[in-house]
């Protein structure tokens, strides 16, 4: 029998790699009994999508722009980059 | 080349900046990122006519994206990596001798209103940026950006072995996190 330790580890695995039909079926047993690892499972996919949601928010913020400033200073850095050669 | 450039950052700049922001967390480091990408565009000027220009300038800033976390990675101090092989084995802070939880994972829910939803969404997005820098330079690139494993593993020169160990430990964290700030309710 796992314990919640050895299955969180597993649950987090699943996320990057295939397990073995063994490891499918403790943890499939493991769940079954244990709300906690249960929980545990949903909050990584949820986390996962959240964190995906998080990126696409900020990639479409239009009010989030590359500072003035940022853009000067890249502009002189690459001009002078370019000189210097 | 010049009037390239400002044509670029006038309309590629500020989507480069948001990419570059969404996965890496940081103002500066993505004005770096952007920067970089500048640079190596006017250099290499491999630009073929066929694609988009915003999808090559988008390629380059991948590959420099992934530069950073790697320099990030080795930059760790020592002492970080120290504690971080040792938490590997126990994970202590999270169960007992025994193997239970310490802490057991309580149900949360993506809040269904627009409004608790962006909270929970900017406390999920406090709770990576403290993550540790190894851990999120690999979780970034894994669960953000959902590059696969076996890239990921030789972009940063690490094991598969590893990339696991780290990716568990960045979830757990960022779960205990969300739970300890996220109050439901």
């Amino acid at each position: 029998m796992l314990t919640c330790k050895q299955a969180s580890k597993l649950i987090s695995q699943s996320l990057d790699r295939r397990l073995s039909w063994a490891e499918l079926l403790q943890l499939k047993l493991h769940l079954m009994i244990c709300l906690a690892c249960y929980r545990f499972k949903k909050q990584l996919s949820r986390l996962r999508i959240a964190v995906q949601n998080i990126r696409t928010n900020i990639e479409n913020d239009s009010t989030i722009t590359l500072p003035l400033d940022a853009k000067t200073r890249m502009i002189d850095h690459i001009k002078s980059d370019q000189t210097s050669q | 080349m010049h009037s390239n450039l400002n044509d670029w950052l006038n309309e590629h700049g500020d989507y480069l900046y948001r990419f570059a922001l969404a996965r890496l967390k940081d103002t500066h480091q993505a004005e770096d990122a952007v920067q970089e990408t500048m640079l190596a565009a006017i250099k290499n000027n491999s630009f073929e006519g066929d694609s988009a220009v915003r999808t090559w300038l988008t390629g380059i800033l991948k590959h420099k994206i992934i530069d950073m976390q790697r320099k990030l990675m080795r930059e760790q101090p020592v002492s970080d990596l120290i504690d971080l092989e040792a938490s590997n084995e126990s994970m202590d802070d999270f169960f007992d001798k025994t193997g239970h939880w310490l802490d057991r994972p309580q149900s949360f829910d993506m809040p269904d209103h627009a409004l608790e939803q962006s909270q929970f969404l900017s406390i999920l997005d406090a709770c990576m940026q403290k993550l540790p820098l190894k851990l999120k330079a690999i979780f970034m690139l894994r669960d953000v950006d959902e590059m696969d494993n076996e890239n990921i593993c030789k972009e940063l020169d690490i094991t598969t072995t590893n990339a696991w160990v780290m990716l568990y430990r960045a979830r757990m964290g960022l779960r205990k996190c969300l739970e300890m700030h996220w109050i439901k309710g």
